[in-house]
């Protein structure tokens, strides 16, 4: 077919066959399915993605600069905003990291309370990921459903801390309160809840014909190529590698919970979403776990140097006044040295590397976020797909966009 | 644990001894610290022969523009087979902060190295594309150095 | 079944109404927003959409993706330089009647992060309308953002809105009137020039939706 057109301006051009010539398209920083300010350049032939390229950058906030002028305590909040769907992960990376270099031994009851609060914040970082994945594939119900459950979640989180989403809930040491009364009846009531919830899901999503044909062998990356990328978490699980460092390199206490690690051999979308799905069953079971071995004791580590006192042991004790003043004034020295702590976040190993010079301040603090290495595999994995594939596979592999540009 | 990588430290040094300038251990980590003209080559050997085949990060660190060398590079690497993480360290000095890139031994150290560009100015020879990754194409200077102030220089205006 | 066995029978065919009224209640109960979630702000505005504080009762009831659909811009989350030209285009492409909230303490004034990366303040960028604090601010505070926004769209007049050309836009946003840093030399140079042109540089787009009428 010849296009007959006239009085054509001069800086348009016609293409007799416009499949013929490669397109750039800018999937730009405000789109509704990027999962935040990502921006893509697709090469593309008609609807054929040859070439990706991620541009990031639109979020950076400099927090690694942030930290080397606060003090360890005042960098917790600061951990909060990175990856903003799992903040009790940055929180716990951040803390546990500090207290390596300490040397601290934190009490049995605050390590309970430290694997409770992640798992619930695992499973709330998946409703998010369920719930925004299945809205760029087109499930808009979903969405809703998903977010019911992670409100339930956030009341919980936030009657233990004050913040819904923003809880900055540990500390150095321990935790920064101990868990309010009825924590324990209101967290049973979920969990009473949730398996019915997930049947929901499985019901909408799972056994969608639909959604099986849209995720099935699209996004293939293969175990190999994964870990020479540096994958990590649901999205190197869903390629078949068992790897989860709650099992490889645990902390916390974890290695005494009884829990599986859900590994898919596919390594296409199908794959990575059966892995997050089958985790929300096993962080439920931790869950269970966890509130069964809670018991009374203390939350904090016995550090008066590091740890905050109580606010009565405050008011009554003149050394515990004086410590108050000088932790929350001066900050406490932490001896000089450098440490790697590497965590299971709900997107992968968030490892922080922390170095110190001996004084209040932390002279380097790095983050290592999940999203920043899967990200950078897309371009593997889009290779050939198309562009409406390349959205279900960003989807697939959850990134936060906090994360990649700290 | 840590007499296991302590063992990989040996064997570093059995290959080629001046590969292992400074071994040091602290809390259950070791950190051997590379001369930078080795470093792919202590990185081919562990990828290959001890099964490090992830490299689970890559950051660069700044010791103050007083300090002589100024630039560290620190690579984690982990094994998916045994999970034993291993640090090794190079550093650099201010006038000549190059290093060979490891882009060849692990793919995913392109991004990393980038980052470590963009915020630091370490110039990664070999790299198949060093340009900014996180701050503006057209930001001047680098902003994770020490003498970069954290405000910046100026505030935002549109015009 | 109500109004119309009740009012409607004592009412005349024809109804006298002011106009700025009517076009007001209109434009108020159907705020279409535009989607520029950022950061964790953007995640506290799909809590507000979502079904437990449902933002859609107050009219809003689709996040357009395009901002040639969207009527307001909700900027929640923290603006990067490398975003903030990005934002600025966003605005400019919406057409008017537009209004602009700024969600969280990061989009009013920079927030946690006063340093190198973040724009202290989105209104360094584009005209703001309502501003809410938090971070990120609960979303019952967005709800009541939201009809504060109402509120104010009732008091203005339809011919307060006129499509302005770009460049004119754009010029009447003074830069650094709030000051961010310790006596820099940018900041005495522009206090320096707004002190010379007062008139032609107000600090926000003036008066369309400032000025009470006094009717």
């Amino acid at each position: 077919m010849s296009t007959v057109v006239e009085n054509i301006p001069g800086q348009y051009e016609v293409l007799d066959h416009p499949l013929d010539s490669e397109m750039t398209l800018s999937m730009g920083p405000q789109h509704p399915s990027t999962h935040g300010v990502l921006r893509l350049d697709l090469r593309m032939d008609g609807e054929l993605v040859i070439k990706t390229i991620p541009d990031i950058g639109y979020l950076h906030t400099g927090m690694e600069k942030l930290f080397e002028y606060k003090k360890y305590q005042q960098g917790i909040v600061i951990t909060d905003r990175m990856d903003y769907l799992n903040p009790l992960g940055n929180n716990l990376a951040y803390v546990m990291a500090a207290e390596k270099l300490l040397d601290l031994e934190i009490p049995e009851r605050a390590q309970v309370i430290r694997v409770l609060m992640c798992e619930l914040q695992r499973i709330a970082s998946h409703m998010v990921w369920l719930g925004t994945h299945a809205l760029d594939i087109g499930a808009m119900s979903v969405f809703f459903y998903c977010f019911r459950q992670r409100e339930k979640i956030m009341n919980l989180i936030e009657s233990a801390s004050g913040g819904r989403m923003t809880p900055s809930y540990f500390r150095i040491g321990g935790l920064m309160m101990d868990l309010p009364a009825g924590f324990e009846r209101r967290c049973n009531q979920f969990l009473a809840d949730f398996p019915e919830a997930m049947n929901t899901f499985e019901t909408l999503v799972t056994g969608n014909t639909i959604w099986q044909s849209r995720t099935q062998g699209i996004g293939v990356i293969s175990a190999e190529e994964a870990i020479d990328w540096g994958l990590t978490g649901p999205s190197l699980r869903g390629s078949g590698v068992n790897l989860d460092l709650r099992k490889a390199n645990p902390y916390c206490g974890y290695e005494t919970y009884d829990f599986d690690i859900p590994v898919e051999p596919d390594g296409d979308v199908w794959a990575r979403f059966r892995v997050r799905m089958r985790e929300c069953y096993e962080s439920y079971k931790i869950v269970r776990q966890a509130l069964d071995r809670l018991k009374p004791g203390p939350i904090k580590a016995d550090a008066p140097k590091v740890v905050l006192p109580d606010r009565d042991d405050m008011r009554k004790h003149m050394d515990s006044l004086i410590h108050h003043f000088l932790i929350v004034a001066e900050g406490f020295n932490v001896p000089a040295g450098e440490v790697y702590m590497p965590i299971e976040a709900s997107k992968g190993e968030l490892g922080v590397y922390m170095k110190s010079n001996g004084g209040p301040k932390p002279d380097r603090v790095h983050f290592r976020g999940p999203s920043f290495v899967n990200l950078s595999a897309l371009p593997v994995m889009c290779e050939g797909e198309m562009i409406a594939d390349v959205v279900a596979i960003i989807g697939s592999l959850d990134i936060v966009l906090g994360e990649i540009d700290r | 644990m840590t007499e296991k990588l302590h063992e990989f430290v040996e064997k570093l040094k059995a290959e080629n001894a001046s590969w292992v300038t400074d071994v040091n251990e602290a809390h259950g980590e070791v950190t051997v610290t590379v001369p930078r003209e080795s470093i792919v080559d202590v990185c081919w050997v562990l990828k290959t022969k001890h099964g490090f085949d992830m490299l689970a990060d890559l950051c660069g660190g700044d010791r103050g523009p007083e300090e002589e060398p100024r630039f560290e590079i620190n690579y984690h690497v982990f094994s998916t087979k045994h999970y034993n993480r291993l640090r090794l360290k190079v550093l650099l000095s201010e006038d000549d902060p190059k290093v060979t890139t490891v882009t060849t031994v692990w793919k995913t150290a392109n991004w990393h190295e980038r980052e470590t560009y963009d915020l630091f100015g370490v110039i990664f020879d070999g790299h198949p594309d060093l340009r900014r990754i996180l701050l503006p194409s057209d930001f001047d200077g680098h902003a994770l150095r020490k003498d970069y102030p954290l405000r910046g220089y100026e505030p935002y205006s549109m015009n | 079944m109500g109004l119309e066995n009740t009012l409607f029978e004592s009412l005349p065919d024809v109804v006298t109404v002011k106009l700025d009224a009517v076009v007001n209640w209109a434009r108020k109960s159907s705020l279409w927003p535009a989607t520029f979630g950022l950061a964790c702000c953007a995640i506290e505005m799909m809590n507000t959409v979502s079904a437990r504080n449902d933002l859609s009762r107050f009219g809003a009831e689709t996040f357009r993706a395009s901002p040639r659909q969207a009527d307001v811009m909700i900027v929640s989350g923290r603006v990067s330089r490398k975003m903030a030209p990005v934002l600025r285009r966003i605005y400019d492409q919406m057409p008017e009647p537009k209004w602009v909230i700024s969600m969280g303490a990061c989009a009013t004034s920079g927030g946690v992060f006063d340093n190198y990366a973040i724009v202290q303040g989105v209104d360094k960028v584009v005209p703001v309308d309502v501003y809410v604090p938090g971070c990120p601010p609960r979303p019952e505070m967005l709800v009541h953002a939201i009809t504060m926004l109402q509120e104010k769209i009732m008091k203005e007049s339809v011919k307060d809105r006129r499509d302005t050309f770009e460049p004119e836009s754009r010029l009447s946003i003074v830069p650094g009137t709030l000051p961010v840093t310790e006596g820099t030399a940018l900041e005495r140079e522009t206090e320096v020039e707004v002190a010379q042109n007062e008139v032609s540089r107000p600090y926000t787009i003036p008066s369309r939706h400032e000025r009470r009428r006094s009717s």
